[in-house]
């Protein structure tokens, strides 16, 4: 009955025949197995990357002003030249997109052209990867890539077993195991060809999950995960594997998980759009402006119009005589004047900052994926940057939200302590006289590579050689039988000489490499080993424990593995004398539940056990408890039904073995405990410290035990001593309140809410929470308590809180009383809390707060976490790179942190910033002296400048300078900045990029286009200058003012920026001399005439002095009188080297005198 | 064995992913950085006084030795009253626009100081958007030029074709709008030569109106802009044509009309005798005779002077300010004590 029901009938199943391709692809068209990752063809590459471009506003911008600017009356620039810019961004564009583009076509053909062996026509030949259908037979030899996600059906193995890396896939480098099944590895061990029907889901991207059937000659049996290899993954320490094309081509999970790309939009950028509203506004004031100038100069010369000698609107020429010529009546005239202009004012919103800022954005990465105090040797990755948008966003962090295990921790675990019958076993101390150990380990040694380090305990080493028939040696034996037995890990034997004998004192260099995907069990498999139980094989369906030099083969029934619901995992095992356990191993709060209550001679154990694991945790160990039971007839029996069903469920097979595995997780006798060490990373104290001097709070999410968090946070001086730690871990709603408000009041955090509630609760509530008082401990120093008793300063705070109380407190209406707390406090832990929980905390963080928050982890725990966050990190560790993939930023160490904020974020934030204000200040202050002439043109849109050079002003002109110094300019040096991390909060302050300092460049944009303005009017009035001649003036002046403003602003100039200033007004002249000896342009030969006159260089001069002037004495006093931080730390930093440079200088006078 | 080694690193540095080491990649290039110091400030702001003041004061000198004569005579050389009725207009307009009358109107002017040759002698208009859009793009440089593109007459409308629909070379309202007006001079009698060559740009000469453009069908219409042109004289020989083409930049503009090669003395009685033709009495706008001398600065302008002293002034001003206000409130450069944090403990 089960059976039936296992065949999915909500969606169809998918129908693989195999060894008939035909037949599958028969009715289904399933895709083929060629592969295409590149968006274009030759053909539809102009079309659609058109259309892809033009999904940007900045371009349909572009578009627009183009298209106005075709309509006759409209006609301000030439058509070709107003069509400049906007070509100029599609081309780059386009020859970007189509150089990656091209790299991926040619690396999908690449892929395509593979060669594998299929089987057809009886033998296998080999097929190219772009032919290969799905139901066709494959076979894989060592070492090569997995061309499609197939079902196993055999390997070399006669278990059954294949070893595939999925470090294409995940990132993972440690080998995971898969199965054939038997009933299909018999066959093609005895070279039968296998026909039979698989029905599989429809492709997804789970690549953590696989649910089918296969119907063999009339059998039906269960495939899952394990029995199915994917696309990219390579097979390893297998001489060959068949398998079955079950998904091809782009229905691959591989190919399913290819796209992946978060966008995120920095908070300058954000603000940047805000004033690019103003912006906005001043644009149509003056377009409104010109406009209504126009009309009204219209009508008051409206009966001379066809009398002026500039102005016509009629032919008089015989046959047209009266008609209009360009003139469409007053308001059209008006309309279509305010239509011009938006065409010559174009420029004043900046779209080609948003072009401008990703080029720096590029240079800036760059800089930081090359940085060499980024780059972790022991992983041999680089930083990277995988988002291209927020590098600002770094400058800016307040809030750091940091996973736990692999991010502040190695994640490379050491078994530490072992708590067994109630007895603790500490071989953290090496005994020095244990000779037998001592021996033991010496040969463990040559016989097999360890990655971490064991020195036996020797009390516990006698206590397992001593007899195993005492309760206390039975429950160790089982204790590390289960630590040897219930782990996924698998032992890989590298037989470097002969073999075949692997006793101890044989001798025979045989060496374990244990992989596996928890390093939690690759510590506890070691440590089995190095008290003698050593894990020498795994299949499917047996394991092969070598006992102090004897070989116990145990059959494995089932296995129920780790989930996060159940916080455990169990292994059914038949013992070579027929006795069945159920071995579990698990946290410990999901393990005391379910562990025999009914035998009051262990519950002494119990108490003996929680202890140590207490003391375990709050050293910052992580405890796992063991316990086993011996499983009857019966039982085995209903459990083996229930299991099989749930095994070949389609559906809801993890609940229904999640149902199962309650059968047999239950009325457990405790064996014991385990302790193993997560070691800090490198450099971590010291990280965060400098980052909370930089005002950054950090608050550590993780999964661990309150004490182990809290132990954690101490040795990582996240906590110190004289901080007064409010912990929260209440059971249901009005405890959590309760404890808020107790711990608000206590500390006096003002709270909008609590106050009212407070009294309320304490009438209320106080005599059911009698007997929980608020485990509030204060622990500051005494001579302090004496003196702060009574002000409301207590010191700083610390919050503690579990994830059970944020249960609560997140999805009721508590969620402000926990901001109100935790953002009052200056550290603030969260233990125990599950991966959308931490997103939770982000959450509360962003959604309450303009601060910046940046999350930091390693695991596929911290992915929600990582993308709610405003920056994400991923820490390229043990625990596979799902963080990676979703982070912005990825690194290898944690402590990479402080430089990444306080150097890299702090320089590319003031950069930007910079870079931000400065394009809005060039591009208005030239179309700001557009304006003021057009004023004095009878309103009429006419530019002296030159169409090219209107065109080519941000484009050509000034582009390069703002890149450089965006990409190069640096006001501190590294060293300083770390020196000083308090410098960080010229971040927080938005000391580079704020409203008001918004206005004042808008105040000095003005001020500056009117000296560009004025003073070319003041002094060539009534004179004979020409339209031209002053153009060309203007050109050059702006361009000149604008450049020496950046100069003025360079905090370190360096060979680039000079080229790139000084070149810029050079090339401005060469394209200015090119302009004018093109004897078609009407400008023709200007820039002669005018360098032979002294006015027109007095006039540039005292533009760029007269223009500078206020901007200069402000910056003087307000640098010299009210220097900001950056400004005092940089002038130490440089008359420092000045000293000491002077200092080495006069030393090498005296030697040289 | 050092082979060996060295293979061995090789290979392991082909492996290792870390940045290579340069001074560039690691932002540590050689580079200025430089810092305001009082002593900079004060430097600077002295330089920039001291500098200022004199290219100001030279300036001034010289815009001084300029001797400038300016007459204004579209009100005076019309026999029209200057009332600003409608009748008087229509009736300024009717004078201007009839062709057989004798518009010639004598001016007397004296020269105010001796005037050294060459002395330029230029038209100005006032109030005459020569920069208006619709003006300015009215004309066709490819016609002007290219003896072979008379039909090239795009841009030029409406004056690119005549009433045979003919092209008009040269095209354009610019052209067509071509200053008339004539001035002819004399001393004591004597009359004074203008030399009228070499009055438009060398470039616009040689390349950028052909010499073998000749005008057409120019100005052949009723309603007639201002001056004809000799059609058997190209283009580039038509120096008034040339100048007048290149369009001024602000709607108040001088036009070189020619060059006194002759000094002329203080108190010397200049009668000139004007052609009164041009109109601008539609738009009523000024019509003004300049006679002046030139300098390095060119003409009479003395606001880049006044300006250039103002800055200096301004300079040593604020170099006195900033000394005074730096004795007040010393501040030695890059001292930790006036970091915010060490200024304020509490909020440590």
């Amino acid at each position: 009955m089960q059976l039936e029901e296992n065949i999915p009938h909500h969606d169809n199943p998918r129908l693989i025949h195999i060894n008939d391709p035909k037949k599958t692809n028969d009715k289904f068209g399933f895709s083929g197995n060629e592969i295409r990752t590149s968006k274009y063809t030759l053909l539809n590459f102009l079309p659609k990357n058109l259309f892809i471009q033009f999904h940007r506003v900045a371009y349909l911008y572009f578009l627009a002003i183009a298209a106005l600017n075709q309509l006759p009356p409209l006609a301000v620039f030439g058509r070709t030249v107003s069509l400049f810019p906007l070509l100029f961004v599609l081309t780059v564009t386009a020859v970007k997109d189509g150089y990656e583009d091209w790299r991926r076509h040619r690396s999908d053909r690449n892929e395509n052209n593979r060669e594998t062996l299929v089987f057809q026509l009886n033998e296998f030949h080999p097929k190219r990867w772009k032919k290969i259908q799905a139901g066709e037979v494959v076979k894989i030899s060592s070492d090569e890539t997995i061309p499609c996600d197939m079902v196993l059906l055999g390997t070399n193995d006669s278990s059954g077993i294949a070893y595939i890396q999925t470090m294409n896939l995940d990132g993972e480098s440690n080998l995971k195991t898969r199965y054939a099944r038997q009933e299909t590895n018999k066959l093609v061990l005895e070279g039968t060809t296998i026909s039979g029907v698989v029905r599989c889901e429809q492709p997804n991207r789970n690549i953590y999950e696989f649910m089918a059937n296969m119907e063999l000659k009339g059998q039906r049996f269960p495939l899952s995960q394990s029995n199915i290899i994917l696309r990219g993954c390579q097979l390893k320490n297998t001489e060959w594997a068949i398998g079955v094309v079950v998904y091809a081509g782009q229905d691959t999970k591989a190919m399913l998980n290819s796209a992946m790309s978060s966008s995120k939009r920095s908070r300058l950028e954000t603000y940047m759009n805000r004033e690019t509203i103003w912006l906005s506004v001043f644009l149509l004031i003056m377009c409104v402006v010109v406009a209504l100038g126009m009309g009204l100069w219209l009508k008051r010369h409206e009966t001379q119009l066809d009398t002026l000698p500039y102005y016509r609107k009629i032919y008089f020429q015989k046959g047209k005589e009266g008609k209009k010529y360009k003139y469409y009546g007053i308001p059209m005239e008006t309309f279509f004047s305010l239509l011009s202009s938006i065409i010559v004012f174009q420029i004043m919103i900046p779209i080609s900052l948003y072009i401008t800022m990703e080029l720096v954005r590029l240079g800036q990465s760059y800089f930081m994926i090359g940085d060499q105090h980024m780059y972790d040797s022991s992983s041999n990755s680089r930083f990277q940057c995988r988002s291209l948008n927020i590098n600002e966003d770094l400058g800016q962090i307040r809030y750091v939200f940091s996973d736990k295990t692999g991010t502040l921790t190695e994640n490379k675990m050491e078994f530490r302590k072992a708590s067994i019958w109630g007895k603790n076993y500490d071989n953290s101390y090496p005994d020095a006289d244990a000779s037998l150990e001592a021996k033991d380990v010496t040969v463990d040694r040559r016989k097999w590579k360890l990655k971490s380090e064991i020195t036996p305990d020797p009390e516990l080493m006698k206590l397992l050689y001593k007899d195993l028939s005492g309760e206390e040696g039975v429950a160790a034996h089982e204790f590390f039988l289960t630590l040897a037995s219930c782990n996924t890990v698998i032992p890989i034997l590298t037989e470097s000489s002969s073999s075949g004998c692997d006793g101890v004192l044989g001798g025979s260099p045989v060496s374990i490499d244990y992989q596996g995907e928890s390093p939690d069990e690759q510590a506890l498999v070691a440590a089995a080993s190095a008290y003698g139980y050593t894990l020498f094989e795994r299949t499917s369906g047996h394991i092969v424990i070598d006992v102090n030099g004897e070989k116990i083969r145990l059959e494995v029934l089932g296995l129920h593995e780790f989930d996060s619901v159940r916080k455990r995992m169990s292994v059914v095992i038949r013992f070579p004398n027929h006795t069945i356990k159920v071995l579990v191993k698990g946290a410990d709060t999901s393990m005391f539940s379910i562990l025999d209550n009914d035998r009051p001679a262990e519950d002494h154990i119990r108490h003996v056990t929680q202890v140590h694991l207490n003391d375990y945790s709050s050293e910052g160990l992580r405890t796992l408890v063991l316990a086993s039971r011996n499983l009857t007839g019966e039982e085995l029996a209903e459990w083996q039904h229930r299991y099989e069903d749930a095994c070949t469920s389609l559906t809801d097979r993890s609940v229904k073995l999640r149902q199962t595995a309650a059968l047999i997780e239950c009325n457990l006798t405790l064996l014991g405990a385990t302790a193993i060490e997560d070691k800090l990373q490198e450099g971590v104290p010291e990280a965060i410290e400098s980052l909370r001097q930089a005002g950054i709070k950090v608050w550590i999410l993780t999964g661990d035990k309150q004490e182990t968090a809290i132990s954690i946070g101490l040795s990582c001086r996240l906590l110190t001593a004289d901080m007064n730690q409010i912990i929260i871990n209440g059971n249901s709603e009005n405890e959590c309140r309760k404890l808020l408000c107790d711990a608000m009041a206590k500390y006096n955090v003002n709270s909008t809410s609590c106050s009212s509630q407070i009294t309320k609760l304490r009438r209320k509530a106080e005599p059911d929470y009698l007997e929980l008082p608020s485990q509030t401990k204060s622990s500051s120093m005494p001579q302090q308590c004496a003196g702060e008793e009574d002000t409301p300063n207590f010191g700083p705070l610390a919050l503690i809180i579990d994830g059970n109380s944020l249960v609560y407190i997140l999805e009721r209406d508590l969620e402000s009383e926990l901001f109100d707390l935790a953002t009052s406090c200056r550290v603030v832990l969260c233990c125990r809390v599950a991966p959308l929980q931490k997103a939770g905390i982000v959450d509360l963080i962003k959604g309450r707060t303009d601060e910046m928050t940046l999350a930091i982890g390693d695991g596929a725990n911290d992915v929600s976490m990582i993308q709610m966050a405003d920056v994400g990190v991923g820490i390229c560790g043990q625990e596979g790179r799902q963080a990676v993939m979703a982070s912005d930023f990825a690194m290898g160490q944690f402590r990479f942190l402080k430089r990444l904020l306080l150097v890299h974020g702090h320089w590319n934030y003031q950069r930007i910033g910079y870079l931000v204000l400065y394009n809005f200040y060039r591009n208005a202050v030239f179309v700001l002296m557009l304006f003021w002439y057009i004023l004095c043109t009878a309103f009429s849109t006419t530019s002296a400048l030159t169409d090219w050079s209107s065109v080519f002003y941000s484009v050509i002109y000034t582009s390069v300078p703002t890149i450089v110094v965006g990409v190069l300019d640096k006001n501190l040096s590294d060293k300083t900045l770390l020196k000083y991390p308090k410098l960080y909060a010229a971040g927080h302050r938005q000391e580079s990029y704020n409203m008001s300092l918004f206005w004042i460049t808008m105040v000095d944009t003005l001020w500056q286009s009117l000296v560009l303005f004025y003073v070319p009017l003041f002094n060539y009035r009534e004179s004979t200058i020409d339209i031209w001649s002053m153009g060309s003036l203007w050109t050059i002046a702006v361009v000149i003012l604008v450049n020496v403003h950046l100069a003025m602003d360079i905090q370190r100039w360096v060979f680039v920026t000079h080229l790139a200033i000084w070149g810029s007004i050079i090339v401005t002249y060469g394209c200015m001399v090119v302009l004018d000896s093109i004897p078609a342009f009407p400008n023709y030969g200007t820039i002669y005439h005018l360098v032979k006159s002294p006015a027109y260089w007095l006039s540039i001069l005292l533009i760029t002095v007269i223009g500078l002037l206020p901007r200069f004495i402000f910056k003087v006093f307000h640098q010299t009188f009210w220097p900001s931080d950056i400004q005092i730390a940089r002038e130490g930093e440089i008359l420092r080297r000045r000293r000491r440079r002077r200092h080495i200088g006069s030393k090498t006078d005296e030697v040289s005198s | 064995m050092s082979s060996g080694d060295a293979a061995l690193q090789s290979s392991s540095s082909k492996a290792s992913k870390k940045p290579t080491y340069s001074r560039f990649t690691q932002q540590e290039l050689p580079a200025c950085k430089p810092i305001l110091t009082p002593e900079l400030i004060m430097a600077a702001f002295i330089f920039l006084g001291i500098t200022f003041i004199p290219i100001g004061l030279s300036h001034l000198s010289a815009s001084d030795h300029v001797v400038e004569l300016i007459d204004r005579y579209d009100e005076d050389c019309i026999p029209v009253d200057n009332s600003n009725s409608e009748a008087a207009y229509n009736k300024r307009i009717g004078y201007i626009q009839d062709v057989k009358t004798d518009k010639t109107c004598t001016r007397t002017l004296i020269v105010p100081k001796k005037m050294k040759h060459p002395i330029f002698v230029y038209y100005q208009l006032d109030d005459f958007y020569q920069n208006h859009r619709r003006y300015v793009k009215s004309r066709n440089d490819e016609q002007y030029r290219n003896p072979a593109a008379d039909h090239k007459t795009a841009h030029c409308e409406p004056e690119s074709m005549n009433n045979d629909n003919q092209p008009i070379v040269p095209c354009g309202l610019i052209a067509w709008s071509l200053f008339n007006d004539t001035y002819s001079f004399s001393v004591n009698g004597n009359s004074l030569p203008i030399n009228k060559k070499g009055i438009a740009w060398e470039s616009d000469k040689t390349h950028k109106f052909g010499s073998k453009v000749y005008p057409k069908n120019f100005q052949s219409r009723s309603l007639i802009g201002g001056a004809k042109l000799n059609e058997s004289i190209p283009l580039n020989q038509q120096e008034d044509l040339l100048v007048w083409m290149r369009t001024a930049a602000l709607p108040n503009f001088r036009k070189l009309y020619g060059r006194i090669e002759t000094d002329l003395e203080a108190n010397e009685m200049i009668k000139v005798v004007i052609n009164n033709n041009y109109n601008t009495y539609t738009f009523k706008g000024k019509k003004k005779l300049v006679i002046s001398t030139t300098t390095w600065i060119g003409g009479k302008n003395d606001f880049l002077g006044k300006v250039y002293i103002t800055v200096g002034g301004i300079c040593l001003f604020i170099a006195v300010a900033f000394i005074s206000v730096y004795l007040i409130r010393p501040r030695p450069l890059g001292d930790p004590a006036y970091l915010s944090w060490n200024l304020d403990p509490a909020s440590n």
